[in-house]
């Protein structure tokens, strides 16, 4: 302990050395303090008031002897475990497809697993309603079937399967391809059948990314809030939105409280189960770049089911996509399908402020997210100071607390002196900032720990202070990390719902919770229209993202190729 | 300018260590004159680099101080000091031209743009690299990134130049002729420098004055000679260079001549000793492999030799022996010779051509000049 202290003491003396940099691992750890922890803190404060000043577990007594809440809970984690089960093995289906089984159409399907998670994560919702819903497209105009069972189970569990076999997709396909397959050639020349090979060698293998991507659906899944919100219906409760109506329909803020606490509980225990299977590697057989190799290890029998498979999914999505552009020209969805711009008319009229104030925001919050991302990730590889772990951890808990939890805790923490910010620019600007720093400071931390730490210092060594350092030779090196920091909070300051949806005011308000607000007054036409714009802004910034990233890359040579 | 380590100790926070803690450097004491060329020379882990790094500012001594132009700057941070790192990496920045990684301490510093611009260019004239400037650094041989990294230490004109195994990532070829340029342009600009390495050879080539180190301590402090053919103790000549050693007891000891004896009672010969030689005390004595030479044995001269004290050449003996392994390495051939001691003898010969070829199974004779033998204490008393 003693040793502990002196070694504190030891990095202490050496950051007062340089005063700025003191002050900025000062800001940066009592910011995370405030807007990641101090919301946190507040929720659990909040679910302990029992009425009268005094605190107990009355509200959890609540809670659980509520059937119906206890429903919600047991209906969360069911869904969460299927569709991360479930979509995990489509992400797996495809991942293989695309990385090993050399199939026509690799890039269709690569891009079709891709632009869900660009969207809002409550497109498939809105597309499944126009789809299967009352006045559904396939329910209705097709089999003239009335009050099909969309809502509840059958409808939620679809949702979030398209809307999270995308994220599976692109862990597994990483693993597949920083897999070599020379490993499974290898297995082929011992004379091993595809069959054995694949359940032998390629299965075992990935197996730590297969369970990592579960994990990580799970957390995603259990957090999600705008799925539920359009399909779950009042007979399948699901806990993100049952929080959300005890605030905004009951006013109920202990009971919204512990529902939350209920909720972050499991997301933070398979989070951190996520965390601990990363971390382990231990199958680390990651060579640097991606290896072709020449054999065929799928069987053309195996090919064409994959195929098949692939391409039902594929159809899917693009089903989606297609009724959602649709419904966006369409007059009244289900009824009258002439074309119109009246949806667009009102988006771009009365509905304009909303597309105004989330690019406004978007725009002012995702060069912040980013550039405190690439600071935390320079100060948790590159400098000692006590509290490094705390800062590290901190950072990366809003990856792990769903969006309603923090939303709560936000319009707890901030609605009293001396930070009374409810209804402001600041309260969405800073949850947005700190809610979507963990990305670039994941990618900023793998760059950083990947660059010889002697560049750094001889910049030091030939007079440049920390600021001049970081400016002049850290950002500039990991600006690929940056891009990917800049790229995820743009797309989830543009597409957020859960904790926005309490923070926006009429002051303030933004596209995605515009468009919930559409959906439920059935304005399924002006939900799309709203819904295509955003993800043709968000595909917009990307490209324009990438445009210059490649630039960056021709101009900084071979030694940024690596990212 | 000068620079002073003054007591320094180092200590690093390890819990995995018995006290929580691993001292890096212990004790260490030397002041370097201006303009002088010392080399910190041991092998991996004796704190030779942390030592560098606590001049440079990266590292701060646990006890100690550190004196540069006869200001103490052991508060100072790095970018405050007056001392310009060539680092084991080159750590050229990857995201700059040649010129713009030369030019950047100049331009820290608040140079204007011209001076800027025509110092780099008349700096890369002088390494030889004045085609590059405009080269991205992933586009340069590890020779060009090493002149590069020495251009721009250098372009700054600091008071203290520091190598950190500037030279370990070449190969061997272009090594040696780096390590001559490095000292060309340190005299040229005379420059104070402090080099850490752990190759002997490059030591030998570079400095005025080598420091040898293990496990943190100081291990002798000398000329290259002194380091090599007058060595402290064990350690620095097994760490310099291959060494043989034969126990003996000192039977006379003044000043320029040392008469010791070995436990068959041979009597042998040196000019020189380690300091805490005395007479009747255990010591080693140390001869250099080239510094034998091998001759055919015959018995009758030999005694006589030995008892004279001086052979025809004035060169006495050492031992006889027969020869156990001998390869050929073109420019020398090295001989391992059985002399029924502890363990076999070394010798080198030069010019093979010339003086022949020893078979193994020949028997010869060892002979040596008491100029080339030298007394060690006996680490075992």
């Amino acid at each position: 302990m003693a040793h502990g202290i002196s070694k504190a003491a030891a990095d202490l003396r050496r950051a007062a050395r340089d005063p700025v940099l003191l002050g900025v691992i000062l800001l940066v750890a009592g910011s995370l303090v405030v807007f990641v922890l101090y919301p946190l803190i507040s929720v659990g404060a909040a679910s302990l008031d029992v009425g009268g000043g005094k605190t107990g577990f009355g509200v959890y007594r609540d809670v659980i002897r509520s059937a119906y809440l206890r429903k919600a809970f047991y209906n969360s984690l069911m869904m969460s475990t299927l569709t991360a089960l479930v979509g995990t093995l489509i992400g797996f289906l495809f991942a293989f497809a695309v990385t090993r089984a050399k199939m026509p159409l690799s890039k269709f399907f690569n891009i079709l697993a891709i632009i869900p998670i660009v969207s809002p994560p409550f497109i498939g919702a809105l597309a499944i309603i126009m789809l299967f819903g009352n006045n559904g497209l396939i329910t209705w105009n097709l089999f003239r079937i009335q009050n099909f069972p969309i809502y509840g189970f059958n409808g939620l569990f679809l949702a979030q399967v398209v809307t999270f076999f995308p994220v599976a997709y692109l862990t597994l396909k990483g693993v597949l391809e920083s897999m070599n397959p020379v490993l499974e050639d290898a297995a082929l020349d011992l004379g091993g059948s595809r069959w054995k090979v694949f359940t032998k060698v390629t299965l075992p293998l990935a197996f730590p990314g297969i369970a990592s991507s579960v994990l990580l659906l799970f957390v995603e899944t259990l957090a999600d809030f705008g799925n539920p919100l359009i399909l779950a219906g009042s007979k399948f409760p699901i806990l993100s939105v049952q929080a959300y109506l005890q605030i905004v329909g009951m006013y109920d803020l202990p009971k919204g409280a512990a529902i939350s606490v209920l909720l972050l509980v499991p997301s933070l225990i398979f989070f951190y189960a996520q965390r601990w299977l990363v971390s382990r590697r231990r199958y680390t057989t990651v060579t640097g770049k991606p290896q072709q190799s020449t054999t065929q290890i799928v069987s053309p029998g195996a090919r064409i089911a994959l195929f098949v498979v692939c391409l039902f999914f594929a159809l899917v999505v693009a089903l989606i996509y297609f009724s959602i552009v649709v419904g966006a020209f369409a007059k009244v969805w289900g009824f009258d399908h002439h074309l119109t711009l009246d949806h667009f008319k009102f988006v771009f009229g009365v509905g304009f402020k909303a597309v105004k104030d989330t690019l406004m925001i978007a725009g002012i919050a995702t060069p912040f997210a980013g550039l405190l991302g690439m600071v935390i990730a320079f100060l948790v590889v590159r400098v000692k100071f006590p509290g490094r772990k705390f800062v590290e951890g901190v950072s990366m808990l809003s990856f792990a607390v769903p969006g309603t939890v923090i939303g709560i805790g936000y319009i707890l923490a901030f609605n009293h002196k001396p930070l009374a910010l409810t209804g402001t620019l600041a309260i969405l600007l800073l949850n947005f900032v700190f809610r979507y720093i963990p990305v670039g400071i994941e990618s900023g931390k793998a760059l950083l720990a990947s660059i010889d730490p002697s560049i750094e210092e001889a910049a030091v060594n030939l007079g440049a202070d920390s600021r001049k350092t970081f400016s002049r030779i850290t950002l500039p090196m990991i600006l690929p990390a940056f891009f990917s920091g800049l790229v995820f909070a743009f797309v989830r300051a543009m597409t957020a719902v859960s904790a926005a949806i309490f923070l926006v005011s009429s002051r303030w308000n933004l596209m995605t919770v515009h468009i919930m607000a559409q959906v439920e007054s059935g304005n399924l036409g002006a939900a799309a229209a709203y819904s295509l714009l955003l993800v043709l802004i968000v595909g917009a910034a990307i490209s324009l993202i990438r445009v210059v990233l490649k630039s960056q890359y021709s101009k900084y040579g071979g030694a940024m190729l690596h990212f | 300018m000068s620079v002073r380590l003054v007591n320094i100790t180092k200590e690093f926070a390890d819990p995995e260590r018995e006290g929580g803690k691993l001292v890096a450097v212990r004790d260490f004491d030397l002041e370097i004159q201006n303009g002088e060329f010392v080399t910190l020379l041991g092998p991996s882990g004796c704190g030779k680099t942390t030592t560098l790094r606590m001049i440079a500012g990266f590292e701060i001594p646990t006890i100690g101080k550190v004196w540069i132009g006869g200001k103490d700057v052991s508060n100072d941070p790095p970018n405050k000091r007056d001392t310009s790192m060539v680092f084991q990496s080159y750590a050229i920045f990857p995201h700059m031209s040649v010129e713009q990684n030369i030019g950047f301490g100049l331009e820290l510093r608040g140079h204007p743009r011209p001076e800027i611009s025509r110092e780099v260019r008349q700096i890369m004239e002088v390494m030889g690299i004045a085609e590059l400037a405009h080269r991205r650094p992933d586009q340069l041989s590890g020779g060009q990134q090493q002149r590069v990294a020495l251009a721009r230490a250098i372009v700054n004109r600091p008071s203290v130049l520091l190598f950190d195994e500037p030279l370990s990532n070449l190969d061997a070829k272009l090594r040696e002729q780096m390590r001559l340029e490095i000292r060309r342009i340190q005299q040229t600009f005379k420059i104070t420098s402090v080099y850490v390495t752990h190759d002997q050879a490059e030591a030998m080539t570079v400095s005025d004055r080598i420091v040898v180190m293990n496990k943190g301590r100081m291990m002798q402090v000398g000329t290259p000679f002194e380091i090599y053919s007058r060595p402290a103790n064990q350690f620095v000549a097994d760490f310099i260079g291959r060494v043989n050693l034969l126990p003996v007891v000192v039977e006379h000891a003044e000043a320029q001549r040392f008469v010791a004896v070995d436990a068959n009672r041979r009597r042998f010969e040196a000019v020189s000793a380690a300091s805490g030689i005395s007479e009747g005390k255990q010591a080693l004595l140390m001869i250099r492999p080239e510094s034998l030479t091998v001759e055919r044995a015959s018995g009758a001269t030999e005694t006589a030799e030995a008892a004279a004290g001086q052979g025809a050449d004035s060169r006495m003996m050492f031992a006889e022996g027969v020869i156990d392994k001998a390869v050929y390495l073109g420019s020398t051939v090295e001989y391992e010779i059985n002399c029924g001691l502890d363990k076999p003898v070394l010798a080198v010969s030069h010019d093979p051509v010339d003086a022949g070829f020893w078979k193994s199974g020949d028997r010869v004779a060892l002979r040596y000049s008491p100029e080339a033998a030298h007394l060690l204490p006996n680490k075992s008393e």
